[in-house]
């Protein structure tokens, strides 16, 4: 298939014209909210600001199963050791759809895993945070896993559609997940002074990192203009966060607990909580890949990768040597 | 239900399945490919929800996962075994998940007590020793290196493959017709990945049946200490 790249670089003056004609049926596309699929002319930028999107949305599954697995081995009943096994399942699947909505955009997996382990594309910064205590596990999967929906449902109805197909399904796991960190916690806030202290002390930490997933404030926000335009993105960031914070506020109250910010407050006029601002110097530092985390996450994920390659390499010469006893098995 | 469960029986039963299912569940964000770590937790959930209906027949799950000592527990030595590389996870899951499907369709077949949780669990282990196969003959059959690794695993483990046909209370089966089956399915599997039936011992004087007597090998202690730490640090609560 030639792409509109080629087009572009080579092209005859006709062609030309013909891209020009393709961008407007595109563009007619995205603004009749019509889904563009896999096969369909779209523009290199918005391919490649998808496959960006979608990369690090799949990587973030992935990085995100460390800190939680820190815990499957000390959850302390085996009721919460077998919902957290099945959230941190969850989230290699959520990872493997990602990744199979990425490749329908020409690229493959294993260019995208070594993007992620070399350090070219990101995941979501949040994962940087460590998990101190098993109320940390709560507070993921209210807070966190919160924020992600909150910025995920609006996906369902990206413009690109695998895309779009992927959400649908992750979105309806992950707001069971955030359920069940929800229900965490207040088992927790209604246990014993030490389990309630616990909770306190999670939520503390985790609170203004989850607000930091909505990513930098609008007037800061590099692609989000061209992305609103293509409908990959529905909402501003200070939005979405805005609406997060109303969420959670009420949520926080029937939890018993405290959500760490003085200047929190209910504001009559706008119809909206008032909140203090973001330490975006943390933000940016976590990031550019000095957070807490931010080494050990990468490391643990090369190694397995590297000490896992031996076993991919047998499995892809197993199937080389035995081609031919599939081929007869399905004849 | 109103059957009374065997103790011992449902101990030792319960145990593997727990003790199995917390190795596997080690693994967790360190799988060689993605398709691993579902399924690697996916075998863990099934062997702990197992665990949890075994272990409720008897006694309150959590007590009895979190507050037995090293000493109480009647699991095989096999399933205490720590996870290694690939090769000795995959096993130490084919040699547990041979025997285990061979106990449950026998006790599913039969009108036990054990009958009800055998007939469900079967289906789900029926899967866990395709699994285990399948990647036995893609590790025994693959590379060079992985050739090695699987043979290496195959010995290392060889020794602790006798306990489970040791004699347990209130385990109404036939164990010498288990053990044989248990041995041609094994050979057949290893044979196909061009592989060979370790030599020595099954089990020693010093091993044999002694993981359902409460003896164990000493990475044992250490997951328990780990698995149980935040349990014991807040007795009487509940999560």
């Amino acid at each position: 298939m030639a792409t509109a790249a080629a087009h572009k670089a080579y092209g005859t003056e006709e062609e030309h014209a013909g891209t020009a004609a393709y961008e407007r049926a595109f563009d007619a596309a995205v603004a009749a909210d019509e889904r563009i699929e896999p096969r369909d002319w779209m523009p290199d930028a918005y391919r490649a600001t998808l496959v960006r999107q979608m990369a690090q949305h799949a990587h973030s599954e992935i990085i995100g199963m460390q800190p939680e697995a820190n815990w499957i081995t000390r959850a302390p009943s085996l009721r919460r050791k077998a919902i957290l096994m099945a959230k941190v399942q969850d989230e290699a699947g959520h990872g493997l759809y990602l990744y199979s909505a990425a490749e329908t955009l020409g690229t493959s997996r294993e260019e995208l895993l070594d993007k992620l382990h070399s350090g070219r594309q990101k995941y979501s910064s949040i994962f940087n945070y460590p998990t101190l205590t098993w109320a940390d596990v709560g507070a993921i999967g209210w807070l966190v896993d919160g924020a992600a929906i909150t910025n995920q449902v609006p996906l369902c109805r990206c413009s690109y559609g695998p895309y779009a197909r992927a959400m649908v399904r992750i979105c309806k796991e992950e707001s069971f997940h955030q359920r069940q960190g929800y229900e965490l916690l207040l088992a927790l806030s209604r246990g014993t002074p030490e389990q309630h202290a616990m909770a306190q002390d999670a939520v503390d930490r985790w609170w203004w990192p989850s607000l930091m997933m909505f990513g930098p404030p609008d007037d800061e926000s590099a692609h989000s203009a061209q992305s609103m335009t293509w409908k990959i993105k529905r909402h501003s960031n200070d939005d979405l966060r805005q609406r997060f914070v109303d969420i959670c506020v009420p949520q926080a109250e029937s939890l018993g607990l405290s959500l760490p910010d003085p200047d929190l407050k209910w504001n009559e006029e706008r119809g909206h909580h008032d909140f203090g601002p973001i330490d975006w110097t943390e933000f940016k530092e976590v990031l550019k890949g000095n957070g807490p985390c931010n080494e050990q996450r990468l490391t643990q994920r090369r190694r397995a990768h590297e000490e896992g390659a031996w076993v991919r390499e047998a499995a892809v010469a197993h199937a080389a040597k035995h081609s031919d006893d599939t081929k007869a098995e399905q004849a | 239900m109103t059957t009374t469960v065997p103790t011992a029986a449902a101990l030792a039963l319960g145990d593997d399945a727990l003790v199995l299912s917390h190795r596997l569940g080690e693994w967790a964000g360190h799988a060689p490919v993605l398709e691993e770590e579902v399924a690697l937790a996916n075998i863990a959930l099934d062997l702990l929800g197992q665990a949890r209906v075994l272990l409720s027949t008897v006694g309150d799950e959590d007590e009895l996962a979190y507050l037995r000592e090293e000493r109480a527990f009647r699991n095989l030595q096999l399933v205490e075994q720590p996870n290694g590389d690939f090769a000795h996870t995959i096993v130490r899951q084919l040699y547990f998940s041979t025997y285990q499907h061979l106990l449950y369709a026998e006790l599913a077949a039969g009108d036990g007590p054990f009958a009800p949780l055998a007939a469900k669990a079967v289906k789900e282990v029926a899967y866990h020793r395709d699994h285990a196969e399948q990647w036995t003959l893609r590790l025994g059959d693959g590379t060079d290196a992985s050739h090695e690794r699987m043979l290496r695993a195959c010995t290392a483990l060889w020794r602790f493959t006798g306990e489970m046909f040791q004699p347990v209370d209130g385990l109404d089966v036939d164990r010498t017709r288990m053990d044989t089956a248990w041995l041609e399915s094994v050979e057949t599997v290893l044979r196909r990945a061009t592989l060979l039936l370790p030599e020595g011992p099954r089990s020693g004087a010093w091993s044999a049946g002694a993981g359902r007597q409460g003896v164990h090998t000493e990475p044992f202690g250490r997951m328990l200490a780990e698995m149980q730490h935040l349990h014991r640090s807040h007795p009487g609560a509940s999560w």
